[in-house]
């Protein structure tokens, strides 16, 4: 076999095991039942789901001999961009309290989120 | 005196160095003239908003995080399969989320924030929020029959190896 056949079924097996994932991702967004689990399958599977993809990417890139790495960048933005969301969200469903209460910190008196002022309570009553 | 030239030109030298690396996979290409704007960018992004900066960590090993690296990116491997197998076949009624508290021991935010990431990308952890003080950090988990096992695993798992990584 040439490699440009080796690659080019590479590029399927990648394309399929990558568009997988993300499907899984979203059944998980859609079936899961509260905010917080929710957020588990988006952040994880849609990940490696969008990894995969850009891996069958720099592959066709390689084997068509125009090399291009722009896809490890946007690998790299990818992770280091996913948990921030994440934690942005799960701050949000904590301070709507759209989740079960979390436990008291061990070492600290409150969480960082649920330390907002009066007022902000207050405002979200009214409304 | 050098030291602190060193020091006044580059006050974040891995930023200036993950800036210049950027700056050159940007490019799809390497040639000498991006490479030197490369680092002439480097140089300057850091210099001109250092102000806003946090104190640099003091130690920083590069080869702890190197192996630390590698064993977070084959968590994430596994942490996907695994979540992925819980969408397919747990159904809702038998799920069993849970919160976690951790007692961080780390107290360098760089140091956090690393943990705190790594939690969220690795298996059916989200990391959620810190408290207060930045004492102790709120994890999610989707699936667990064994909390305490949780916390104790990312515990020895990862903040064990972050703490040597900043030693």
């Amino acid at each position: 076999m040439s490699a440009e056949l080796i690659g080019t079924y590479a590029i399927g097996l990648f394309l399929l095991i990558g568009s997988g994932f993300v499907v899984i991702g979203v059944i998980g967004l859609l079936r899961f039942a509260d905010p917080m689990t929710r957020l588990h399958a988006p952040t994880k599977v849609g990940t490696i789901g969008i990894g995969m993809l850009l891996l069958a990417s720099l592959i066709h890139s390689f084997t068509l001999g125009e090399t291009s790495i722009h896809e490890l960048l946007i690998m790299a933005f990818l992770f280091v961009t996913a948990p921030i969301s994440a934690n942005f969200i799960a701050k949000v469903t904590i301070h709507l309290r759209n989740c079960d209460t979390p436990p008291a910190p061990s070492q600290d008196d409150t969480w960082s989120t649920l330390d907002a002022h009066d007022a902000d309570q207050a405002g979200k009553a009214a409304r | 005196m050098m030291g602190r030239a060193f020091r006044w030109l580059m006050p974040h030298p891995l930023l200036t160095l993950i800036l210049a690396v950027v700056w050159t996979l940007l490019q799809n290409e390497v040639s000498a003239g991006m490479v030197v704007f490369g680092i002439l960018l480097g140089i300057i992004i850091p210099w001109g908003t250092s102000v806003w900066w946090p104190d640099t960590p003091h130690g920083f090993r590069m080869g702890k995080m190197l192996t630390y690296s590698l064993v977070v990116m084959w968590d994430i491997l596994v942490a996907n399969i695994e979540v992925a197998w819980i969408v397919l076949t747990v159904p809702n009624s038998k799920l069993k989320p849970a919160w976690i508290v951790i007692p961080l021991d780390l107290r360098e935010p760089e140091a956090i924030t690393l943990l705190a990431g790594t939690i969220t990308l690795t298996p059916g952890t989200v990391s959620a929020d810190l408290s207060d003080e930045g004492h102790s950090l709120l994890v999610h988990v989707l699936h667990t029959d064994d909390p305490d096992g949780v916390r104790d695993d990312i515990k020895t798992r990862y903040e064990r190896r972050l703490k040597e990584v900043f030693a």
